[in-house]
């Protein structure tokens, strides 16, 4: 009798164990498909503020019209990029950080609008907005490390491969996106 | 040799935890060793442990769940929004996303003195104060350097931590306390009746070690506590790194401060080790001198620049930044 209490503890504490391995693969798993969505939260953000500053900075930049104009192009291609992959998507969100920055590049000549406040609320949410993008995409690689190292350290790596959990890529940028294009404003 | 954040919060956490079982064990061992000097058996040693910890446990209760609102209020702390400080609101906005936390609630303490606290016994129930004083003397990077390592304090638990760790040295000095009382106004009458019963020899020993622990484990306990509150406070700096991936903000808000001379008037000893930097200087009278809850803050920027691949201070800069903590 005693023989087969045993084993039945034994079974049932190894199951339990089992389950505890499999559910936090899973919920890691489950929190690079979140942390993913949240790049894209983020993107989509600054899509948002652009027609914004591009308001607030129209009346007084009377000879820079052709600035605003890349700015606004480049933020529609950003939003089409959306639909077209990754990589697009990528090469279209540089090309508009780079118009961005010589859009306040150009405010600079301009001493009334760069102390406007309605110019420099916007500059901070800019600047908080290429954070917020880039702190999304390092917690997303926060993430893929973790559940990487799961299923790869002991004991975990003994059912991942079973249970079809299989090792996720991080964000890396592009060669070509790592640099950032400059935008001729004449 | 290279460190890495991960390194160094791997080793915090590690010498922590040891210090955390080390009053443990203190908290253990003088418990047995005054409920056996008072009843004789092992059976005794361990139920005195056991009630000493209830006790301590219970009186913690309260500090757990409204601590922090009782710290807020006694700091003089009060809640802004984001309209107020939208900047504050996007530092700190950024490190949540960065850590995969929510936003805590944020607070301003109105003084020139610039620091931090944080408090809350998890990510769900936390809030950040900073003082008007932070706000204006440091730059976007380095208030993010700051605000990561509050957040930091955080996400490690440590205000949990800290609780548990006071906890077992609150046990402690109960324990003694009650011990020596009993011993000074009772003497030795318990003693001599187990005597006759023939267990007397080992009980007569382990009364005179009880004393003796019951005199030194409150002072030992403490300097323990103030051991993993330094720990924790070097894991802070790591951890608020890992969020930043800029240790070069953090070090520059640490110099800031050091130089800084304007005095914290909210902050007491019994609030001091909850801020970014001890906020009671060298050179005020309330100043605990070597029984510090911080780091040396040149000791902080040391680690910081190591992270960075930077050489530590020269002599005339280390000089310079230890005048004031």
């Amino acid at each position: 009798m005693l023989p087969l209490i045993v084993l039945i503890v034994i079974v049932v504490v190894a199951a339990v164990f089992l389950i505890g391995l499999y559910n936090g693969l899973v919920q890691r798993r489950l929190r690079i498909d979140e942390a993913f969505a949240q790049i894209d939260v983020q993107l989509k953000r600054r899509h948002d503020l652009v027609p914004n500053l591009v308001n607030a900075v129209k009346g007084y930049m009377d000879f820079e019209q052709d600035v605003l104009t890349k700015v606004t192009e480049a933020r529609a291609n950003a939003v089409a990029a959306g639909a077209q992959g990754p990589v697009a998507q990528a090469q279209a969100e540089n090309v508009l950080t780079g118009t961005l920055r010589s859009l306040f590049a150009v405010v600079e000549n301009y001493p009334t609008l760069k102390a406007n406040e309605n110019v420099l609320s916007l500059q901070e949410q800019l600047t908080t907005t290429e954070n917020q993008i880039g702190f999304a995409r390092q917690h997303y690689n926060a993430t893929v490390l973790d559940y990487n190292q799961s299923i790869q350290t002991f004991p975990a790596v003994l059912i991942a491969g079973s249970f079809g959990f299989t090792k996720r890529d991080f964000f890396e940028a592009e060669p070509a996106a790592q640099e950032v294009p400059v935008v001729a404003l004449r | 040799m290279t460190t890495t954040f991960y390194s160094e919060i791997a080793e915090n956490k590690r010498q922590s935890v040891i210090l955390a079982i080390l009053v443990g064990l203190i908290f253990g061992v003088l418990g047995f060793a005054i409920g056996y000097a008072f009843t004789g058996s092992a059976a005794g040693g361990l139920g005195a442990t056991l009630i000493a910890i209830a006790t301590a446990g219970l009186a913690s209760i309260g500090s757990y769940t409204a601590g922090d609102r009782l710290v807020l209020a006694a700091s003089k702390a009060t809640e802004i929004d984001e309209a107020s400080a939208p900047q504050l609101f996007n530092v700190v906005r950024e490190l949540t996303i960065a850590g995969g936390i929510p936003m805590p609630r944020l607070y301003l303490i109105e003084d020139g003195a610039p620091n931090a606290f944080a408090t809350g016994r998890d990510p769900q129930h936390a809030s950040i104060a900073v003082t008007s004083g932070l706000l204006q003397k440091m730059d976007r990077e380095e208030l993010q350097g700051v605000l990561g390592h509050e957040l930091s304090h955080v996400r490690n638990y440590d205000i949990r931590f800290t609780l548990l760790v006071g906890v077992l040295v609150g046990g402690v000095a109960l324990l003694s306390d009650f011990f020596l009382r009993w011993t000074f106004w009772f003497g030795g009458g318990r003693r001599s009746r187990n005597d006759n019963q023939g267990g007397g020899g080992l009980q007569a020993v382990f009364f005179i070690i009880a004393i003796v622990l019951a005199i030194l484990a409150p002072i030992a306990s403490q300097l323990v506590q103030l051991a993993v509150s330094r720990q924790r406070e070097y894991l802070a700096d790591a951890s608020s790194v890992q969020l930043t991936r800029n240790p070069n903000g953090l070090e520059r808000a640490l110099a800031t401060i050091a130089g800084d001379r304007d005095v914290l008037e909210v902050a007491s000893r019994a609030t001091q080790h909850l801020y970014f930097t001890n906020p009671i200087k060298k050179f005020e009278s309330r100043s605990a001198g070597l029984m510090s809850t911080h780091p040396p803050i040149v000791d902080r920027i040391n680690r910081l620049r190591e992270l960075s691949g930077d050489p530590p201070l020269d002599p005339a800069d280390t000089a310079s930044l230890s005048g004031l903590d």
